[in-house]
């Protein structure tokens, strides 16, 4: 799980790096099949299948968008009936003030703005992003996650984790290099 | 077939993940890489962002009578520009969001320069009709619902405030949607950059992002989900903008066919300019290996499929005019086009947009560039024509002949517009240098599933690939 609190001392995961997706989906899925379950893997892109070998789910995401839409869709169609039949009534070529097929793009695209709004907040604050400090980047030769390498991290808040046993773990799993990373 | 085979594939040349990041990530590290038509082309932008100050400073001092604008004929250059515009914008939608709903993983190449294009073209579009207004700062009241000391709202049952909520919506889901694409590619540049002060920033606009996979997992949810969105948003736009001539009484704009159509017309348009800028980049900086010639082929088949829908709106439009029995519409629509002052306009229009693109149902001719490029250069012309005869021409003769009146545009209206084509260089040039103007984590991924999928036909040499990613060893 993602690191919480000032940095204490001590470790803060096993790092195991792999060379190409597949080994890692492969040693992922044994992982999460031996109990795992404060792991994180660190890829250059989006891995799928990833998500379910480390039997993580999270579905809030599309809940807090859809509310989102509907915060945006009530907001945008009421500015419109507030302001045309209640602050400012004008009658118009004597169509009615509350003319809703007109009242229409425009809750429409409030909609979507606030939607979008939601998503793009709730990316950042789901994730706690920003975050300019992490222990993973302790790990050596972490620069390349992001270029071609794969890490998976086995945390020590796990309750299985075990600093010789889980080591032994990864290092049967085809995996380059086993570090022990510090917080 | 005597043709010379189509290199059927996404990525060529034999690739792993490193070399995908070095072919992009170094335009950014290497800024040696950027050589003379770089600066050649970004010298062009200056100078038309130095010509758009002017206009728009001489515009605010003196007033909107610069232009050509006259009665009858208020609405001309400036909202052909705007149109224009945001109708280019709409391919970088249409290539990020639909073709990604739709499962097209040679989106992933072309989707990140096409979105900057897109965020470039609504910044150009939306100069047009505020300053169309003479004094913006003054205008605000009315487009914008806010607690004013005069008490007044804004028209809500007008499709000009529809079009202020779908440009303004458009602009900042886009930018919204470019900026989370970029977070793991800054990441990646972050991590390969030498330079500390670099370093530094791009571990700012990365927000610290590090590949997590609980990460990744909310943003592919995020990002799918905003490309639904998109979706609907961009047909939702140009319809909107197209409301604003479609509702009026106007003879030649009372049409009801036109929100599709003038969506297909933006996607063409948008996808000309997306060649336009795509196959003098891949020449410099090399990156024909990411974007193919089958990427060309496939950008010019869309090319020619939007243009027939606006070959088919076309003849929709001069049914209408017909089958609705009005006299003023038909003069409009069919006899002034025809006939009429501005009749090479509608030549041109039927030249550039109809005629041109037919060049593209040969595909030998697909994959030749230059071919490609000035049928691309055609599609922009007869693109701005159709705007053009639309707008301002159907203005210029209405229901009391009395009030026709021909509209001749000015130096200003043409110094503005080629100004907002120098600013929209001068950016998409600035972005090319700073930058990753191919989604680097998209084509790895990309790169990934070609792998995976062993029976896709694909140029990659197995051996070499083998060594550098597949095996594991």
């Amino acid at each position: 799980m993602s690191y919480s609190g000032p940095a204490e001392k001590g470790t803060f995961a096993l790092v195991a790096e792999f060379t190409s997706a597949e080994a890692l989906l492969e040693a992922a899925e044994k992982i999460g099949a031996e109990g795992y379950r404060e792991t994180d893997a660190y890829t250059p892109f989006p891995v799928h299948g990833l998500s379910d070998a480390m039997r993580f789910h999270d579905v809030r995401m599309p809940w807090f968008i859809f509310c989102g839409g509907l915060i945006g869709g009530f907001t945008g169609y009421t500015l419109q009936w507030y302001t045309a039949t209640i602050d400012y009534p004008l009658s118009v070529g004597g169509k009615p003030f509350n003319s809703l097929p007109s009242f229409f793009p425009v809750t429409f695209e409030a909609t979507i703005l606030f939607s979008a709004l939601t998503a793009f907040i709730c990316t950042f604050a789901l994730n706690g992003l920003p975050k300019p400090y992490h222990p993973i980047f302790n790990t050596p030769g972490f620069q390349r996650a992001t270029v071609d390498r794969f890490f998976f991290a086995i945390e020590k808040s796990d309750p299985k984790f075990d600093p010789e046993e889980t080591r032994k773990f990864l290092e049967g799993l085809g995996a380059v290099a086993v570090s022990e990373v510090e917080n | 077939m005597a043709l010379t085979p189509l290199n059927d594939s996404m990525i060529t040349g034999a690739q792993d993940y490193a070399s995908i990041d070095n072919s992009i990530s170094s335009m950014i590290i290497d800024q040696k890489r950027h050589t003379r038509p770089w600066f050649i082309m970004f010298t062009i932008g200056i100078m038309g962002t130095g010509l758009l100050g002017t206009a728009i400073t001489w515009l605010l001092y003196q007033g909107v009578g610069i232009w050509g604008n006259n009665i009858p004929t208020a609405w001309a250059f400036d909202i052909v520009n705007f149109v224009w515009w945001i109708g280019i914008g709409h391919a970088g939608t249409l290539i990020s969001a639909i073709l990604l709903l739709l499962r097209q993983p040679w989106r992933n190449s072309i989707n990140r320069f096409s979105e900057a294009m897109t965020i470039f073209a609504v910044m150009c579009a939306g100069m047009f009709p505020l300053l169309h207004t003479g004094r913006p700062w003054v205008a605000i009241y009315w487009l914008f619902p806010y607690t004013n000391i005069m008490g007044l709202w804004p028209q809500f049952r007008s499709p000009l405030m529809w079009d202020v909520f779908a440009v303004s919506t458009y602009f900042s889901v886009s930018l919204m949607f470019w900026y989370l694409g970029l977070v793991p590619d800054f990441a990646t540049l972050r991590d390969q950059s030498k330079n500390r002060f670099a370093r530094v920033l791009l571990a700012i606009v990365c927000m610290g992002w590090r590949g997590s996979q609980r990460h990744w997992h909310r943003y592919e949810q995020a990002y799918l989900i905003l490309a639904g969105l998109s979706t609907p948003l961009v047909l939702s736009v140009h319809s909107i903008v197209s409301f604003d001539f479609a509702s009026s009484v106007v003879p030649g704009w009372n049409v009801t066919v036109f929100p599709p159509y003038f969506v297909a017309g933006a996607v063409f348009a948008g996808f000309a300019m997306v060649l336009t800028f795509a196959i003098p980049i891949r020449k410099i900086y090399k990156l024909e290996d990411l974007i193919t010639m089958r990427h060309i082929d496939w950008m010019a088949k869309i090319t020619l499929a939007t243009g027939l829908i606006v070959a088919y709106g076309y003849s929709l439009e001069l049914f209408y005019a017909w089958y609705s029995g009005n006299p003023n519409e038909w003069d409009m629509t069919l006899l002034r086009r025809l006939t009429g002052p501005y009749s090479w306009a509608y030549t041109a229009l039927i030249i550039c947009n109809i005629v041109a693109p037919q060049a593209f149902w040969v595909p030998a001719w697909r994959q030749k560039l230059w071919l490609v490029m000035v049928v691309c250069q055609f599609v922009s012309v007869g693109m701005w024509l159709e705007r053009f005869v639309i707008i301002p021409m159907s203005l210029t003769a209405n229901y009391l002949p009395s009030a026709n009146r021909m509209y001749y545009p000015t130096f200003w209206d043409f110094g503005m517009f080629l100004g907002t084509i120098g600013f929209f260089i001068m950016l998409m040039f600035l972005f090319i240098r700073f930058m990753p103007v191919i989604n680097i984590f998209e084509v790895k991924d990309l790169l990934y599933k070609l792998l995976g999928h062993r029976d896709a036909q694909i140029a990659i040499k197995p051996v070499e690939v083998g060594a550098a990613v597949g095996g594991g060893e």
